[in-house]
């Protein structure tokens, strides 16, 4: 009897404690998608409202001339966010591998950025970038009287300071994920590598590179919903402006669904949003967590 | 423990006799900066004073976003505030919704009828009832000028546009920055809607912005005063994007620029830094559009009550609201002028004094007022939204008049 309840309560007990949590998760996360989902089919202006329209919300937010913007203006930092906050990771992970001095320090500095929140990393760049203020008015004072440095009030390239900023704030925390990743390399096939002749080169290009995919894998899919989330960054670094030309999604969404009063074409962008995190996303985590099932 | 309950029977003694149900007003606003904070203090104290309590719900964020978002998760689980700082076209959408309560007896009691002008009264009616209690009028069409920047270019003041860009052209020649503009939409929108005015005049500006008339949006006025917009473009500095509007009004201050055009909450900022209106600077109504008014009102829109004392401290607020005293402490603090015309105005400064003269002669022979759209007076917020889109696209690309001319029209059709 008293077998028989114990064995009860160890099989119960793990799903008792972890059913709020599941609860909370279902509710508060795929309830409110497909709350969100209901409303992006709906008329909704300022309140929720249940009058069904089918795709008109969606018809509008593609003839909107801003999202088609937003959406643009979100490829680019995307691409080149995840890029080159990889690249230059991977290549300081490198560096700080090679058993220099003050390794620790060093670490330490390149990591602080990712400590600060995007609205303090957003204030201090405005600053910086801004031309009358920062950088350029800094060099014209050192004497180079022609040094022009504009590109956030520039609406062509402003879209381009929010991947500066936006890379010195996450690309230490890359680095971060590809130095532990680096140390978890059995160190006997690299000693068998030189063995065999390898050079430096090839053994990072040939062995410790290719075996790092998973950590690759970790930090992209960080980096993909750092970008698609972006919004406070953005808000503090250039508001969206000069213009719209640094307009993303994520402001679109929030400005349509609670300043606008356009709550059914706000969720319709959040839908869209959702879908194209989705398209990506999905084929790429299938491909990765197979692989080590086939190898 | 006695001597307590006894203050307490004797306390509640005068309650009762001061005012017959004691109940609470909770007013959500977003008033948090220094004299803002100030003035809506005074309204605290009143209601106080009056025997009810105030439960104060001030949500930060100028504009307001963050407040209504608040206020809409309030309203939906079915307990809104007493009241919240709405203005424009959104008491009507709240009305429509069903939410705003009546303050007809209030204002027959107090001839709101007759102490606030038409255009005010029809702001704050939803279906020919008072939903809301006006605060205070802005006039969004002035020009703030240091005169001293003028005198040094040896400019004068420019009252008409064609007299804006000779002067702006002369001032850029002595090396100081002609215009301080802030580059953002609604700043954007605030200066273009200034421009049409001059451009088109009043009754073209209620075809565009009010009525959204087809023609007018699509006509040579139009395309015109996107011509004259863009010219704005090439008198400020290039710091200008993303500026906020009080960093702009202080370079006029500091004198490195020489005009900046904002409604009369920049008055504030020249208070603050000890300047006197008319010698240390000056407020003119925006170039070509003398005698015009475009106006803002504030104000704070009242929601229905569950308890009957609750409802009788909304209703009495709402009268203290448009009390004269409430009236003068607001807009002396504010910069801007009362909603009330029949006031005693001494305390103001020539500023205000020249605010309220306008007002009341366009009010009075119905040319010249206008509702302002950069402040969400003439359109929905969705329309505006769509103004401020093209508008600011616009000023920040090379888009030309005619094709702005033709989008504008477009994005309104489409957000109607």
């Amino acid at each position: 009897m008293s077998v028989t309840n114990r064995k009860g309560l160890d099989y119960w007990l793990p799903k008792l404690v972890l059913s709020p949590t599941i609860a909370i998760t279902v509710i508060f996360i795929y309830g409110f998608v497909i709350w969100t989902a209901v409303l992006s089919f709906t008329r909704s202006r300022i309140l929720p409202q249940y009058e069904f329209v089918g795709f008109e919300q969606y018809v509008r937010l593609f003839a909107n001339d801003r999202w088609l913007g937003a959406m643009s203006n979100l490829l680019i930092f995307g691409v080149l966010f995840i890029a080159i906050c990889l690249i230059v990771g991977l290549v300081l992970a490198i560096l700080l591998d090679q058993n220099i001095r003050a390794e620790g320090a060093l670490r330490t500095i390149y990591l602080y950025p990712m400590a600060l929140s995007f609205i303090v990393t957003g204030t201090v760049w405005k600053w910086l970038l801004n031309p009358t203020v920062g950088i350029e008015r800094f060099m014209i004072s050192l004497g180079w009287e022609s040094f022009v440095f504009d590109w956030i009030v520039n609406p062509q390239m402003a879209i381009y300071t929010i991947v500066i900023a936006g890379v010195w704030q996450a690309s230490g925390f890359v680095m971060a994920i590809f130095l532990a990743g680096l140390r978890g390399i059995d160190t006997s096939i690299i000693k068998a590598a030189q063995l065999d002749g390898a050079s430096l080169f090839s053994v990072y290009t040939r062995i410790i590179i290719p075996s790092m995919r998973p950590v690759f894998f970790s930090a992209f899919i960080m980096l993909a919903h750092i970008a698609i989330k972006s919004f406070d960054l953005i808000i503090a670094l250039t508001g969206g402006g000069p213009g719209n030309s640094t307009d993303v999604p994520a402001i679109f969404m929030y400005q349509f669904s609670f300043q606008r009063g356009q709550l059914g074409m706000g969720a319709a962008s959040a839908i869209v949003m959702l879908m194209t995190v989705l398209a990506i996303l999905v084929p790429y985590l299938y491909s990765e967590l197979r692989t080590p099932k086939n190898g | 423990m006695f001597k307590k309950t006894l203050m307490a029977i004797a306390m509640s003694g005068t309650m009762v006799a001061t005012s017959v149900q004691a109940g609470e007003v909770e007013v959500l606003h977003w008033w948090t900066s220094g004299g803002e904070a100030r003035s809506i203090a005074v309204l605290k104290q009143m209601v106080e004073d009056a025997g009810h309590t105030w439960k104060d719900f001030a949500v930060a964020g100028g504009g307001g976003e963050n407040a209504y978002t608040v206020l809409r998760s309030r309203a939906v689980s079915g307990n809104p505030p007493a009241s919240a700082q709405i203005k424009g076209l959104e008491i009507q959408e709240w009305g429509d919704l069903g939410f705003l309560a009546s303050l007809g007896q209030v204002a027959e009691r107090n001839n709101w009828d007759d102490v606030l002008p038409a255009v005010v009264s029809d702001v704050m009616k939803h279906r020919g009832e008072y939903v809301a209690a006006p605060v205070n009028v802005h006039r969004v069409n002035w020009m703030w000028a240091n005169p001293a920047v003028f005198e040094n270019a040896g400019v004068s003041i420019p009252t008409t546009l064609e007299e804006l860009w000779t002067a702006a052209d002369q001032l850029q020649a002595a090396g100081v920055t002609p215009i301080a503009h802030g580059g953002q939409p609604w700043q954007d929108a605030t200066t273009f809607e200034s421009i049409v005015l001059a451009v088109g005049g009043a009754d073209f500006f209620n075809d565009v912005f009010v009525e959204h008339n087809a023609s007018a949006l699509e006509s040579d006025t139009m395309i015109q005063a996107f011509r004259e917009f863009r010219k704005v473009k090439d008198y400020i500095d290039r710091g200008a994007p993303g500026r906020d509007w009080n960093v702009a009004t202080s370079m006029v201050i500091r004198g490195e620029a020489a005009m900046q055009f904002m409604g009369d909450w920049a008055k504030g900022e020249f208070t603050a830094a000890n300047m006197q209106p008319g010698s240390d600077y000056v407020c003119m109504a925006f170039p070509g559009t003398e005698g015009e008014f475009t106006f803002n009102i504030d104000s704070l829109a009242m929601f229905k009550q569950r308890t009957a004392a609750n409802s009788e401290a909304q209703l009495k607020m709402a009268e203290l609201v448009l009390s004269p005293e409430f009236q003068e402490t607001f807009n002396l603090n504010k910069g801007s002028i009362p909603a009330r015309t029949d006031m005693d105005m001494s305390k103001f400064d020539s500023c205000a004094l020249a605010s309220m003269d306008t007002f009341i002669a366009t009010a009075e022979s119905g040319q010249g007022l206008v509702p302002s759209m950069a402040h969400g007076m003439s359109t929905t917020s969705t329309v505006q939204g769509a103004i401020y889109d093209t508008v600011t696209e616009f000023f920040n690309s090379n888009m030309s008049a005619e094709d702005a001319t033709t989008r504008l029209a477009r994005a309104i059709r489409a957000a109607q």
